[in-house]
């Protein structure tokens, strides 16, 4: 069965027969999953929980390399690069993540949390530079209006879905190619929750983007491909508009209809 | 489009500084094992030094004999042999001294960890919950000068096993009251409702529902605090004097074992009792460290 | 109904007993220490002269705040960067693992050695290391307390310190991680200031201990009245000079023993206030 599209042209990702494992268990909480991800797109996971959608996710920028526990096994190409050839470090500049509750570091200032990735990474800047960092990420994510006049003021004064923005612009004031998000508007309101979507179409254009949701509604409303997953395989993956009007896969439509999940 | 360029542009600048931070990651990591090795090697080398040089006096006699005079541990080891003799008398003395404050620290302990559990917002149960705590940190010294000032100066009128054991029972009684508290909190609140609303009479509620799920909790306080005070020597040399006789008498002048160590120290001819002394004492207080973690892992 | 009423009684009765030790310990102490300074006013804390003499009786107690001072912080100095790479192993490198329960199983034993038994190891094999290495000739004074002081102390720093560190959210060290982060960077950027007060706090707390600690000071510190001069400099401490000269003071010297007692109490108060202040603080 043929349930994955194949985008052969330049992928921004590619995976490669994963499989992912907790503890010393035979059992994978993600299974032969084999994909390559379109650049410039919204790609949205989905599945019910536990499905190993988030799992999938930290894998492509190594996260579970911090776990000695979480076994990782098959291929993952960023730009058909093996990124297990690559340090974590440069691997993570390139990959940009943005998790599920907002995040923003609680000691430093608004200033200092979009600049975080280059502190951390110990690079020196002209302060001018800086400041035109700030400015741009912040006016990319659309805080900056909001912000402007209390930047030294620490991030968590601000509202949740303004600090979901802020992580947002923390993770592209990096320039990475990739920008993975785990469920960013799970803990949002619902204005909130569109203002990070509207955001989102506006970055494709950018980034790769890739998006786990357990919100089919929000991957039908702004993704261009979607993956269904469910219990660690990779069900089906497509275009959304297709997935959504004409699922393949009995699961799939079963889940989109709302008969589980 | 500009952001485009200048992304293409900012990719291009930064230096790869990797490997520089990954080393230094690598170094710093091999620097906080090393000095964690170090921090706790004296734990083995303490230990270590007490097997190896007291094992060899830990005999039947140890445990059942009084302290033997200097003469005779002067001419014992003229001639090469174990020191005769005991420290029971400092055993018996351990336990009455301890064996008391406990029993005037433990139910004052618990009832003000009560009175705390049961007037969380008061703010006179908060003064109480501070002073208890400043209580905690009075250097033991501190509560041997007081215990000799009340007891020994004006009850007493003379040193006495009593006069150590208030000061003892005073370090342990802040301890027993932050446990009965901490751990009355974390009884759910609905068990002691129930009884309760079936209109239990408060103390039966304490007594029969309070304390006994409570009592892991409150068993692992006291084995802690008595652990604390056995081997406390200071309070003792300004309070129960030391006595090189059995004394059950609460009243008169008692010996204990961490007292006997520091007059052994003091004493050239009674070197090697040290040694066991100490041994004896330690694998006593870690005894009791060891059973109250093992109630808390039960739990 | 009534029984109700007579346990809450009994209940408040109990707490009224730690509200008469704690005012009792003040009130003994104060009118006991009174002679002294009534005869020697300020000049108990700030003269240097330790005269028991009949006759030419004269107490200062300033060399022996010296001395609790000097071997409280070089213990302090010591301690902190040992119990602070301790509580990164337990609490961030090797958390969860075995080694790092054996390490914090070892960590409480330090803690539950009696303090006459670090006297003895101090004396026994610390000190003769510290001759033979030819940093003094004798090995007693302020480096060899001050060392033995610190390993006593750093079960206290390290217990609150690896369980604040444990508290820093997995969210945010992620977070950083995901930015490229290495672990050293972790710790520096993420994990350390959003643990400082609680790590601040608990090497107060660790000092206030070092303070009124007396068996190992006293078999170390070589007991002479006088203002240490220097790392190796013998002296004397507060909480040591009443273990030494309890036995054989009375009247005027025992008001000075009790004057130092005071001292010692106020001290070590203001210092566990400071730092349980720091902690409240934070978990608000």
């Amino acid at each position: 069965m043929n349930k994955n599209i194949d985008i052969l042209e330049n992928p921004a990702l590619k995976l490669e027969n994963l499989y992912i494992a907790y503890g010393k268990t035979d059992k994978y909480a993600v299974r032969d999953v084999s994909a390559t991800i379109k650049k410039n797109a919204i790609t949205a996971i989905m599945g019910p929980s536990g499905c190993g959608k988030s799992t999938l996710l930290r894998a492509i920028n190594r996260m579970h390399q911090l776990y000695p526990d979480v076994k990782t096994q098959g291929n993952i190409y960023l730009n058909e690069k093996d990124i297990t050839k690559m340090s974590a470090i440069h691997l993570r500049r390139k990959i940009g993540m943005v998790f599920q509750r907002p995040n923003p570091f609680p000691t430093m200032s608004i200033y200092d949390n979009v600049v975080a990735g280059y502190k951390l990474n110990g690079i020196r800047m002209k302060k001018n530079e800086r400041d035109a960092i700030v400015e741009q990420s912040l006016i990319s994510v659309g805080l900056w209006n909001e912000v402007k006049d209390s930047l030294r003021k620490k991030g968590t004064f601000l509202s949740g879905g303004q600090q979901q923005r802020l992580c947002i612009a923390r993770a592209i004031a990096f320039k990475p190619d990739v920008i993975l998000l785990d469920e960013p508007t799970s803990a949002l309101d619902p204005i909130a929750t569109s203002k990070v979507e509207d955001l989102l179409v506006q970055l494709k254009k950018d980034y790769t983007i890739v998006l786990v949701t357990h919100n089919m509604s929000q991957a039908a409303r702004i993704s261009d491909y979607s993956m269904f997953m469910y219990l660690g395989d990779l069900v089906e993956y497509g275009k959304t508009k297709m997935m959504f009007t004409n699922p393949r896969d009995k699961k799939t439509e079963e889940y989109l209809t709302g008969k589980f999940g | 489009m500009g952001q485009k360029n200048n992304k293409k542009m900012e990719t291009l600048k930064l230096k790869d500084n990797s490997a520089y931070r990954t080393s230094k990651d690598k170094v710093f990591l091999v620097g906080v094992i090393i000095v964690s090795i170090i921090t706790i090697s004296p734990i083995v080398l303490i230990i270590g030094k007490l097997v190896w040089e007291g094992i060899g006096q830990i005999n039947f006699s140890f445990f059942t004999e009084t302290t033997p005079s200097t003469f005779e541990a002067m001419t014992a080891v003229a001639n090469n042999e174990v020191i005769p003799g005991g420290i029971v008398n400092g055993i018996l003395g351990t336990l009455l001294i301890v064996g008391l404050a406990s029993v005037i620290a433990i139910p004052i302990g618990i009832l003000v960890g009560l009175f705390l559990y049961e007037n969380q917002q008061s703010r006179y149960a908060g003064l109480i919950r501070s002073l208890s705590d400043i209580l905690q940190g009075v250097p033991s010294i501190v509560l041997g000068l007081i215990a000799y000032l009340w007891v020994v100066k004006n009850i007493v009128h003379g040193y006495s096993a009593l006069a150590g054991s208030v000061a003892l029972a005073i370090m342990m009684l802040p301890l027993i009251i932050r446990s009965t508290e901490e751990t009355m909190k974390m009884i759910p609140e609905t068990l002691k409702e129930a009884a309760l609303a079936l209109g239990v009479p408060y103390y039966k509620v304490i007594a029969r529902v309070l304390i006994p799920s409570g009592f892991s909790g409150l068993a692992t306080g006291i084995l802690l605090s008595v652990s604390r005070i056995l081997g406390e020597t200071a309070p003792l040399m300004l309070t129960t004097l030391g006595n090189p006789m059995v004394n059950w008498d609460i009243t008169a002048p008692t010996s204990a074992v961490p007292l006997l160590i520091w007059n052994f120290y003091n004493d050239p001819n009674m070197l090697s009792l040290i040694w066991s002394s100490s041994l004896f004492l330690m694998g006593f207080v870690l005894t009791l460290n060891i059973i109250s973690k093992r109630i808390v892992a039960k739990i | 109904m009534k029984s109700d009423t007579i346990t809450r009684y009994i209940l408040f009765i109990s707490s009224l007993v730690v509200l008469l030790v704690s005012a009792g310990m003040v009130f003994s102490l104060v009118g006991d220490a009174v002679p002294v300074f009534e005869k020697f006013g300020w000049r108990f804390i700030i003269s240097t002269d330790w005269n028991p003499t009949e006759g030419r009786e004269s107490y200062g107690a300033l060399p022996f705040i010296a001395g609790t001072l000097s071997t409280s912080l070089l213990a302090l100095l010591i301690c902190l960067p040992m119990a602070f790479a301790t509580s990164l192993f337990i609490a961030e490198y090797f958390r969860t693992s075995y080694v790092s329960s054996v390490l914090g199983t070892m960590v409480d034993l330090l803690a539950g050695v009696p303090s006459i038994v670090y006297g003895l190891w101090g004396f026994y094999t610390l000190r003769p290391v510290i001759v033979s290495l030819g940093l003094d000739a004798q090995g007693y004074g302020i480096f060899t307390a001050g060392l033995i002081l610190a390993i006593m102390i750093i079960p206290y720093a390290t217990s609150i310190s690896s369980q604040i560190i444990a508290m820093v959210p997995t969210e945010l060290k992620e977070a950083a991680y995901s930015l490229g982060a290495t672990r050293y960077e972790v710790i520096k950027y993420v994990v350390l200031p959003n643990a400082r007060s609680g790590i601040v706090a608990s090497f107060i707390l660790a000092f206030g201990r070092a303070l009124g600690e007396t068996m190992a000071v006293t078999m170390l510190i070589g007991n002479t009245n006088i203002i240490p001069t220097g790392l190796f400099s013998t002296g004397n401490s507060m909480a040591s000079v009443i273990a030494n000269q309890f036995g054989e003071a009375d009247g005027l010297k025992m008001s000075a023993l009790i004057a130092i007692g005071l001292l010692l109490f106020v001290i070590t108060g203001i210092i566990n206030a400071l730092g349980k202040m720091v902690i409240k603080r934070m978990s608000r």
